[in-house]
């Protein structure tokens, strides 16, 4: 069966009641334990953020943030080992490249390439994921939901 | 026992999907021979009326090709849906928008803009008139199909039983099916599952293709006409952007045979839901770079990079358009990809 889209769903946002729903690829190996080390560590995360953790950042497809964006994200945040640290020795460089078209397409195709960002989040790094969580979410709350087009 | 019927529709098309099936040659009688051909407007003069007059699913099978442009198209698609048991995409348009989808970068508005206004071809009387959708002339109201602002494929007004891909689709592959469907009809074998892709193969272009490939390491993208490719060595890796790997096979890598890119005819491969997706992840493995700016630089080499990747697919992609607020900002995305066209 074909996912719905939760816009179909919603009310229409304003600007007051707008809550950015973003959705985070988050590699098993260092990113996902940074974020996890955040919550063990009880440090302050913004909710608005929607994890889906997978073995590597290279493990992440366009298709699957297209995707994303289809069902109903604002933004879409990408993250993985630093260089050098990956855990399949350069799945992050691949995703690197990967993130760089993506942004180019998205562009050209009318979205706003802030809509996707990529960072690099060691398992010891649970500020940085905060700090990125928090900051991340303000952007796209800056930026406004994202209303797709279809006709 | 009277013949099956077979019925041929072209909506927003060139018309090369109708070459094809004469392509076939003299075997187009045996198709003749076989099926009561009950509507062809290319082809034969049969009238909207006589499809009409034509009760539920009596039609056996509709081969339909072309993209869903105007209100007419999209009438006719669901006619022929009503009186037709099997309904096939046939080619690139019906199947995923094709060339007429690229229309999808603008809207009707921009569109209307261009061809009736701005272009140096329009007359200088009628600059600026547009289309309407109805007009008052001495002898009364005269009616024009409404043009609409987005490509749809046929499987987004109606439901689709099958497809066949290409642009067009290969004649050796159209007589394949045409035999297969006889046979079928012929023997009551069972038909292939619903939804089904027939008359391409379930693999990539470059599994067809008889070029080398080593590994790939791109510093730069070219265009064909700047180097002379070699002839047995891959063209991707000779830095010409070739849609092989990102194209489902059937053609017999027919391109890349003659010294050109794929450009990506027909369609997404098997479990692949957008085929400018899976571009963007093929080209991410062979960029010679290893950061983000080094990656940009090279990546800026490829010209038009949206309308290469989606060349085909655009209307049936995760998108479906350009995310053009209506009417509005047309400027920047002709100008940007006029920017292209000349780099
Ligand atoms: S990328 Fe193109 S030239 Fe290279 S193997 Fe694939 S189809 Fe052939
Ligand atoms: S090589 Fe590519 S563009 Fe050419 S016919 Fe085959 S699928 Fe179509």
């Amino acid at each position: 069966m074909e996912a719905k889209s939760v816009r179909e769903k919603e009310q229409p946002k304003t600007k007051e009641t707008f809550e950015p729903k973003i959705v985070a690829f988050m590699c098993n190996w260092c990113a996902y334990s940074g974020a996890d080390l955040a919550g063990v560590s009880r440090l302050q995360s913004s909710p608005n953020i929607r994890i889906i953790r997978t073995m590597c950042s290279g493990r992440v497809d366009p298709a699957m943030i297209m995707r994303a964006f289809e069902l109903g994200a604002d933004g879409v945040l990408v993250a993985g080992c630093h260089f050098g640290d990956c855990h399949y020795i350069e799945g992050n460089y691949k995703t690197m490249r990967r993130i760089e078209l993506l942004k180019m397409v998205l562009a050209r195709l009318g979205i706003d390439e802030r809509r996707l960002r990529l960072e690099w989040i060691s398992a010891s790094e649970a500020e940085k994921y905060a700090r990125v969580s928090f900051e991340f979410t303000e952007q796209i709350r800056e930026l406004g939901p994202l209303e797709l087009r279809m006709n | 026992m009277s013949k099956p019927k077979l019925a041929l529709y072209w909506a927003a098309s060139c018309g090369g999907c109708e070459i094809t099936v004469l392509d076939i040659e003299e075997k187009i009688l045996d198709v003749a021979e076989f099926f009561d051909i009950v509507f062809w407007p290319c082809a034969m003069d049969f009238k909207y009326e006589d499809v009409q007059a034509m009760g539920e699913k009596e039609i056996d099978i509709t081969l339909f090709n072309g993209a869903i442009r105007t209100s007419e198209n999209e009438q006719m698609a669901k006619l022929l849906r009503e009186k037709s048991k099997i309904l096939i995409a046939f080619g690139s348009c019906a199947h995923e928008g094709c060339i007429p989808g690229l229309a999808n970068f603008f809207d009707r508005k921009g569109i209307f803009e261009y061809a009736y206004k701005q272009s140096p071809t329009v007359e200088e009387e009628t600059r600026g008139t547009y289309p309407q959708p109805h007009t008052r002339v001495p002898e009364g109201e005269i009616e024009i199909p409404e043009f609409y602002d987005t490509v749809k494929t046929l499987d987004q007004v109606v439901e689709v039983d099958y497809i066949i891909p290409g642009c067009p689709p290969q004649s050796f592959q159209v007589w394949g099916v045409l035999q297969a469907v006889m046979d079928i009809l012929k023997t009551g074998k069972p038909l292939p599952p619903k939804g089904a892709v027939l008359g391409a193969g379930d693999k990539t272009c470059c599994d067809e293709c008889p070029r080398e490939r080593k590994e790939k390491k791109i510093k730069e993208f070219v265009r064909p006409h700047q180097i002379i490719p070699k002839e047995d060595e891959c063209l991707l890796d000779q830095g010409i952007l070739c849609m092989g790997p990102a194209t489902r096979s059937g053609c017999g890598a027919l391109c890349v045979k003659a010294n050109i890119p794929c450009r990506g005819c027909y369609g997404a491969p098997p479990n692949v839901r957008d085929q400018g997706a899976k571009m963007i992840s093929a080209l991410s493995s062979v960029v010679d770079a290893s950061n983000p700016e080094e990656a940009r630089k090279i990546l800026e080499t490829i010209a038009d990079p949206l309308g290469t990747f989606y060349r085909f697919s655009l209307a049936h992609s995760t998108f479906r358009r350009a995310q053009i607020p209506n009417g509005k900002a047309q400027e920047k995305v002709v100008a940007q990809q006029e920017a292209e066209a000349i780099h």
